[in-house]
Order: structure tokens, then sequence, then C-alpha cells
């Protein structure tokens, strides 16, 4: 099949599965087969597309012209290949994970929850795939949208009110700041494409340039960039497998992957840096990156830990692209990467210890290194890649960060990264330690647990052995990011 | 026969009503109010087809030819706006069987169907007429039947939101035939073409600006601009479910375009626009509307109210493209007539399908109603993005060309507002949501099934079309962009 109808596949297939899981609803084996099969499948069309785009290729597909001049149309390009393949590979993961969690846990609406899962995907790889800002917005929009019912699972008081919370934020931000600012580009420039060094043209004044650089970064309210973070540690009362998808796979990756396409396509990074009206996108990220470390810090419960640190980590894929040089993009990218596969892995640790043991806090979790090794070995090796420790693939992108941060002597960009570094090891090592060498309290101990179920353990084993192998062989991430910056 | 195509589509509707009268049997009269108005699309069709391909049509009725005869003409503006009604007209009539019987008395049922094609006739005449006086008659017809079709709603506050309507709806038509007269006396005609060609003549004097002043506020009554409002959400809320609908849909439309014939044809955008201060009033309403009209809707308890608060805020966009008065925001405003019509008729109809199965739409009652009727809810539940104006919707499309309009303009404070407001709406649809898809379902609501397949199948069909002009808009912004071209350029 050529390249063009492979990226329509792989949009419409995961869209199409919503039927096909709905119909076989009243069956879980088969329709979770349907899920799986799914995800195998849009897994290997993307792999194909990556070959072709790793061999120089750009497939374009325009569906529709919408409105004169504005289309619906989808083209491939390394950053969005790189995002796509990430999340296509980690729905496969999910979707084991899901079938052991869901089921072990005996959650209601398992229906709605795959197919509201399915449909988020297809959202997600339109916006890996969108050729122009209308496109991005449409599936930014559906991807909000089709998440709403999985943030609100439970369907209890606190499970709406974070579901609120987060429509709100999200669909709030988009339309009021997002929105306008591409109306305002389309107003300036009568081109919505995303191309190679910007759209903007030559010499953008400044001030234009900078405030329509505020309206994205905020109006991609999906990147949880302070102080528009609130709706992320409320949509933590979702199911684990959720939580993974919102903070790994689709949600928060698509801000952060939203932001660094229009730095790269829309304003380019040498006529943002030519501006010169962009230092404050480094203060902003530099405060998020620290302020939303301490207050993991200070967290006890384990997910909301975990959430801030998400908080934090988005804004380091944003203080790179902020640096402004093509070594710290290829970091943002690597990152986007990276933060991905680890952060999926501690989520599944800590869905896993709630599913086996049925404990959510920090504190609780003395000794259980010791029923659980399998969990918090890979807890373990997510939480390196998150301090940035070699051999794990946090470690790539932090790299090459630091790189472009010295090259370009952004000394405050350096100081962020080393202080978060401290602060991202002072929340994580400490509950390492305990799992592993404090003794468990009598009712830990007395309790008897054990692993969670098989399919949780394998999904995390996976993720955790992709967290290493990403930093052994980041040959094909690398390359796209690369690619990206056009070297 | 093709020739006749613009007496058609007013007399099919005016005898069958006749007609309607005279038939003992509600299902008698159903069947023929079915007929007629699903001959209207196509009647509309054919002549928007032609008026696309070959520009206006003019038709002298009774073959007295213009200025002394009536003139019905029919161009890209009034075109656009006969196919809508039509469409609407056919696609509440299938549905209106099942719910007319259900929500009217058996002896009253012949006569709603009189008085509902009475009323499609007379919005019909509203939009095809090329003369002022034809239009307050038509006008007249339209606003009798509708009374009469909301006073047979069957809570006995219908009568009073009648009785309210009446009075506003008189007042309206007064002030317009007050202004129609005013301009009668200053040109000695009525046909819009010639009026607009000796307006041109003359210098703008008081009587004139007196005429357009009558004329703009007579309108903005019957169109509901806020603050004039407020006959509006009884009327909508009591009147039997079909209905609303269909009055939902095309009653204020109508006279949104009569006023801009008149602003924009007739009087043509250099007298209106420069002569008075026209934008400035009518922007200055509709943000009012937008945020007042969409903050009260967030406190309603009905649920029909609560669109009907919903309607005035849309109205606001509407008229917001006519304060606008370039291309891009008069396109915005013309295709928001056509996009609201089928999403707030879909609402409507959503919810008479409710009010068929439990017999009320208080929000609380609506409690778990998302999993007993997951199809009817569903429609909602998307209808109600359109209302948001998400992407992927028709609302989307209206918005995105008056926030373009207003760029042009380089009123960027504008386009915050316009999508602020549109956020508000995500409140009041979400109330809805989270209460039918988040609570335990009452007793009613338990034993609540699905809605008959007669009145679903309509509702889905507007459904349908609300996401199908979201994403293909050659159709409607492609048609309204060109309305929007014939009425900026005058009848010059």
């Amino acid at each position: 099949m050529s390249p063009e109808v492979l990226v329509i596949l792989a949009i419409c297939l995961p869209a199409a599965s919503v039927a096909l899981i709905w119909l076989a609803g009243s069956q879980p084996n088969v329709r979770e087969a349907v899920t799986l099969t799914t995800a195998v499948a849009v897994f290997g069309i993307v792999l194909s597309l990556l070959l072709d785009v790793l061999a120089g290729a750009r497939p374009e597909v325009s569906v529709i012209e919408v409105m004169t001049g504005v289309s619906l149309a989808f083209s491939v390009e390394p950053l969005g290949m790189l995002f796509g393949t990430i999340a296509s590979g980690l729905w496969i993961v999910n979707s084991i994970y899901s079938i052991g969690y869901m089921r072990g846990n005996d959650e209601p609406r398992q229906t709605l929850f795959y197919m509201c899962f399915a449909a988020a995907i297809a959202s997600t790889l339109g916006i890996a795939f969108a050729e122009n800002l209308f496109t991005l917005f449409v599936f930014y929009e559906i991807l909000t949208l089709t998440t709403y019912p999985l943030v609100t699972h439970k369907g209890n008081e606190e499970a709406r009110s974070g579901g609120r919370m987060y429509l709100l934020m999200l669909l709030g931000t988009s339309m009021v700041l997002l929105l306008p600012a591409i109306l305002w580009t389309w107003a300036t420039t009568g081109n919505l494409s995303f191309e190679p060094g910007g759209i903007l043209g030559a010499a953008p004044d400044p001030t234009f340039i900078s405030i329509l650089l505020l309206l994205f970064v905020y109006g991609f309210g999906k990147a949880a960039v302070m102080p528009l973070h609130f709706w992320l540690p409320a949509a933590m009362v979702a199911p684990t497998p959720v939580s993974a998808l919102l903070h790994a796979v689709a949600v928060v990756k698509a801000g952060v992957f939203s932001i660094v396409k229009v730095v790269v396509y829309v304003f380019g990074i040498e006529t943002l840096a030519s501006a010169g009206t962009t230092d404050w996108l480094l203060w902003v990220a530099g405060t998020t990156v620290i302020a939303a470390s301490v207050i993991a810090l200070m967290q006890d419960n384990l997910k909301k830990r975990l959430a801030y640190s998400t908080i934090s980590q988005l804004s380091y894929v944003v203080l790179a692209v902020a640096i402004l040089t093509p070594i710290s993009v290829v970091g943002a990218a690597m990152h986007i990467a990276a933060h991905a596969v680890s952060k999926i892995t501690l989520f599944f640790a800590a869905g896993s210890i709630y599913t086996a043991a049925h404990l959510t806090e920090v504190s609780q979790l003395k000794g259980i290194g010791r029923s659980m090794p399998w969990t918090m070995t890979a807890f373990a090796i997510g939480a390196l890649s998150m301090i940035g420790v070699p051999p794990t693939a946090g470690f790539l992108g932090k790299w090459f960060m630091l790189s472009g941060a010295m090259e370009t002597g952004q000394w405050l960009a350096v100081a962020v990264i080393f202080a978060s570094t401290l602060l991202n090891a002072a929340y994580f090592l400490p509950i390492i330690y305990s799992a592993f060498f404090r003794t468990p309290d009598e009712s830990e101990a007395a309790s008897h647990h054990g692993e969670a179920p098989l399919p949780i353990v394998i999904a995390l084993t996976l993720t955790a052995a992709g967290t290493v192998a990403l930093f052994i062989f980041p040959g094909v991430a690398l390359a796209l990011s690369r690619l990206l910056v056009g070297g | 026969m093709i020739s006749q195509l613009p007496a058609l589509q007013i007399v099919i509707p005016l005898l069958a009503a006749v007609l309607c009268a005279v038939l003992p049997r509600g299902n008698w009269a159903w069947a023929v109010a079915l007929g007629a108005s699903w001959a209207m699309p196509v009647v509309a069709g054919l002549m928007l087809q032609e008026v696309l391909a070959n520009g206006p049509i003019s038709y002298a009725m009774g073959g007295w030819e213009p200025p002394w005869g009536i003139e019905y003409r029919v161009d890209a503006a009034s075109g656009f706006l006969l196919m809508l009604i039509s469409i609407v007209g056919a696609v509440v009539m299938p549905y209106a069987q099942a719910s007319v019987a259900a929500e009217i008395e058996e002896h009253n049922v012949p006569w709603f169907y009189t008085m509902y094609l009475l009323c499609l006739a007379g919005l019909l005449g509203i939009a095809i007429t090329g003369d002022a006086f034809n239009a307050f008659v038509f006008l007249e017809v339209s606003s009798l039947s509708t009374y009469a079709m909301i006073a047979m709603g069957k809570d006995r506050r219908a009568l009073v939101a009648a009785y309210q309507y009446l009075i506003m709806g008189t007042i309206g038509a007064t002030f317009y035939v007050a202004g129609v007269g005013l301009l009668y006396s200053i040109t000695g005609s009525l046909n819009f073409v010639d009026v607009a060609a000796r307006l041109a003549e003359m210098e703008t004097s008081r009587a004139t600006l007196a005429a357009i002043a009558f004329i703009t506020v007579g309108m903005s009554l019957k169109l509901a601009l806020f603050p004039l409002h407020v006959w509006l959400p009884n009327a909508y809320a009591y009147a039997p479910s079909a209905a609303t609908a269909f009055l939902a849909a095309t009653a204020t439309k109508v006279a949104v375009y009569l006023m801009l014939r008149f602003l924009f044809s007739v009087f043509g955008i250099g007298t209106t626009f420069d002569a008075l201060p026209i934008s400035e009033i009518f922007i200055t309403l509709s943000l009012a509307a937008m945020f007042g009209a969409s903050i009260v809707a967030i406190f309603q308890q009905n649920v029909k109210r609560m669109l009907a608060y919903s309607s005035v805020a849309q109205i606001g966009y509407i008229t917001l493209g006519i304060g606008l008065a370039n291309k891009m925001g008069m396109t915005g405003g013309i295709v928001h007539l056509f996009n609201h019509a089928l999403m707030k008729a879909a609402l409507f109809l959503v919810l008479g399908g409710v009010v068929y199965r439990i017999g009320t739409v208080k929000l609380p009652d609506l409690a778990g109603l998302g999993r007993r009727m997951p199809v009817t809810m569903g429609a909602f539940v998307i209808a109600g993005l359109s209302i948001i104006g998400t992407p992927g919707t028709a609302g989307f499309i209206s918005k995105w060309y008056l926030a373009v309009g207003a760029f042009e303009k380089g009123w960027w404070w504008l386009v915050f507002l316009l999508v602020t407001s549109s956020l508000l709406s995500v409140v009041y649809i979400g109330r809805v949501v989270e209460i039918a898809y988040f609570r335990e379902p009452s007793k009613e609501v338990a034993s609540a099934t699905e809605t008959p397949l007669s009145m679903l199948v309509p509702t889905l069909v507007l459904v349908a079309a609300t996401v199908y002009f979201g994403i293909d808009t050659t159709l409607t912004a492609g048609i309204a962009s060109q309305a929007a071209d014939v009425l900026l350029a005058g009848y010059r």
C-alpha cells in the first residue's frame, strides 16, 4: 500500500475499532481481542511509515478543503513520526496492562473504556500526522472530548469534579487562547501549514511573535505549563491505565508535541532566536520545572507525586525548545520519547501496587520490593530515567538539552536542569530505598499479596526494558530528532 | 411548471393548510402536511440551483409586472433561506406525528397541522417576496399561526406565553409596518428593488432614517435581539415540542433575513452603516446577548428554557456578523443562521423525545437518562458540541468566519470575547451531560426506553447534518458567502 493510504489507515483503523469494540461489548474476550489486534495492526502500519520517513519520504494526504485555504490534511514529518510511533507502540502495552488492571479491579463500564481509549488513540495519531494548525486543532479537541469519559470513569463526585476541571481547563485554554492564536496566524499569513523554517515570513514584529508564542504555549493547555497545570493532578482520579494514557501515551505528550511542532514549523527556530523576545519562556518553563518538583516532594500520594513529576518533566521539553538551538530541540524530541516510556513504567508500577496490595501512599511502601520485585525493579528503572541517570532513556534528552544550553551560554537553563535533577533524586530515591531496604509494616507483612496479575507484570516489564533499550539503541529516535532540525 | 416554482413554494402549503382544517382525522391531516412539507425542499432546491447557475429569479405574481404588482424574487440570499426553512419544515414533519399525538388533544391535531402549514407558508413568503407590504402580510400569517401553535402546548402556561408573544410580536409588526409606511411616503413604492433605486437618487432624509429605525426595531423584536427577547424563552419552553423545534430553527432566522434585506439591499450599506451607528449598536447588543443570555441559560432548571436562552445567545452570533458588515463577518452570520437552525432544531427534537418518554424536561429529572436513552442523549451531546463550536461541527465554521471577520477589522478583542462566550455554552451543555450520565436514574427514567424510531430518525438526520456541514462546507459557507456578496452589493 502507498504511504498515503497508510496514513489514513493509521487514523481510521483505531476509529473504526470503536464501533467493533461496541459491537463486541457483551463478550469481553472478543472485545479485548479487537483492541489488541487493532493496536498491533496500527503499530505495524506506523512502523512501515517509519521506514518511509527515515528513507526521506514525507507522505502527504489532503482529505477535504473545509474552508477556502483551510484543509483537513495530513503530512508525516520526523517529529510527528516519533510521536506516532511512541503512541501506537505504547497503546499495545497499555492495552495488555488495561486488561489486567480493569479485570483485576472489577471496574464497571469496560466497553466504554476501551471505546474511548481507541478513539483517543485515533485522535492522537491525527495530531501527530496533522499537516496544518487547523487539522491539529480538530484532533486536539477530539482528544480532550474522548478522554473526558475516561477521566470520569469512576462516576463518583470526585471523578465528576476532576472531569469538570479537566474539560473546562483544556477546552477553555484551547478555545480562548489557541483558537485566537491560530486565527491570528491565519489572518496575518494566510497560511496554516507546518513548513520547515516557519511560516511567519522574514522578519515579523518581535512583539507580535512574543504574544503569539504566549497564546500558543498556554493555548496548548495539555502541556501543563504553570500556572495552567491544575487539571493534571485533578485528573488523577481516573483508573491507572487512563493516567498512563494521559501522562505517557497521548494527552500531555500531545501538548508538548504541539508546542515543539509550532515552534519549529510555524515560528521557525531561527526566526524566534533572532526576534529575541522570548526569554520569558525560559523563565516560565524553568519555574514550572522547579516548582512542580518541589510540590512533588511534598506529596505522599504516589499518583499525585507522579503527576507533579510529569508537570515538571513536560516543562523540560518546553525549556529545551526555549533554548532555541537545533541541538536543544533534538533534546526536546528525545525527551518526549524518553519521558513517555519511563513515565508509563512508573504509572504501571503504581497501578500494579494498587491492584495487588491496594496501597496508594508513598509512606505505605516500606519493604514492598520483597513481595513485588518485578514491579519495584521496573519502578526503579523508571525513576532513574526521570532523574536522568544512565543507562536509562532520561539521560539522553537531558544531555542534549545541557549541550544546547551550554553552547549558547544560557546558564539559567543549565542551573534549572541541575537543580531539578537533585530534586528528582530527592523524591524518587527514598521510595526505592524504602521499598527494598526497609522492613515492612506488620499489616503489609501480614497481607501476603505477591505480584500483580500477569498482564500487568508483562506490561511494566516491557516498558522498563524499553526505557533501558532506548538508551542503548537510541538510533531511530535520534535519527528522527535530527531530521526534525534538518541535520 | 418550472417557471411557476416561486408561486408553488407558497401556494402548496397554503392550500394544504386549508385542506387540513377541514379534515376530521389527525392522521389524515398529518399525511397532507407531510406531502406538502416534503414538496418544499424540492421546489426550493430547484430554484436555488437555477439561481446559482443563472442569477436571480424574478416572478410577477398574477402576471402583474413589478413594481406595480407583487414580485417574488429569489437570489442567493433568499434562495438559501428558502432551502433552510423547507428542509427544517420537512424534517420535523415525520417527527411530528407521534410527538403531536402525545402532546396535543386529539380534536386539536388537524388544527395543529393547519397552523404548522400556515406558518411554513408565511415564513417562506417572507423569504421569497420582493415587496415590503407583502412581507408584512406574510409576517402576520406566520406570527398568528405561531401564536396558535404555542397556545396548543400541554402546559397551561403555554397560554400566557402565547399571549406574551402576541403582544410583543404585534408591537414588532407595528414598528415594521410604520417603517414601511414612511418608506412608501418617501418613495411612493413598495417593491424592494424599486425602492432601493429611488432612494439612491435622493438625499438621505430624516424620514429615511426614521424608516430604518422603525424597521430595525420591529425586526429586532421578531428576531429576539437582546434586550427585545423576553417573549422567546416562554414561547419556546411551553410550545409543543415539534413546534418549538420548527420555530427555533426558522422563525427568528426569517426575521434576521428581512432585516438584512432592508439594511443592505433596500437602504444600502452606505446609508445605514455610515449615517447611523448600526454597527456599534449591533455589536454591543450581540455581545450582551452572547454573554447575558448564556449566563442566564446556565441557571435554568428547565432544559427547554435553557436552550431557548441559548438561542438568544446564538442569535447574538448572527447579529454580530451583521454588525461586522464585511464579507467574512457576514458569511459567518449567514452561515450561522443555517447552522444554528440545524443544531437547535436537533436539540429541541431530542427534548421532544425525552418528553415523549418521561414527560418532563426538568434538569434533575433527566438523571441517568444517558444510559437509558443512549442514542437520543448521544444526539444531544453531538448537537451540544456544535453549539459550543467544537471543530468538526457546523458551529465551529460559523465562529471561524466571524472571528476572521473581526480580525480583518483589527478587532482582536472581539475575537477573544467571541471565544470566551462559547466557553459559557460548555457550562450549560456540560450540566445536562453530567446529570444525564453521572446520576443514578430515577424511577421514571429507569423504565424509559429509546425514543420511537419515527422521532429518532429525523433527529439523527439533523445531528448528522451538523457534523457533515462542519466538515464539508461547500453548500453552507459557499452559498452563504455568495449571499453575503449579494447583500453587500445591494440591488445596484
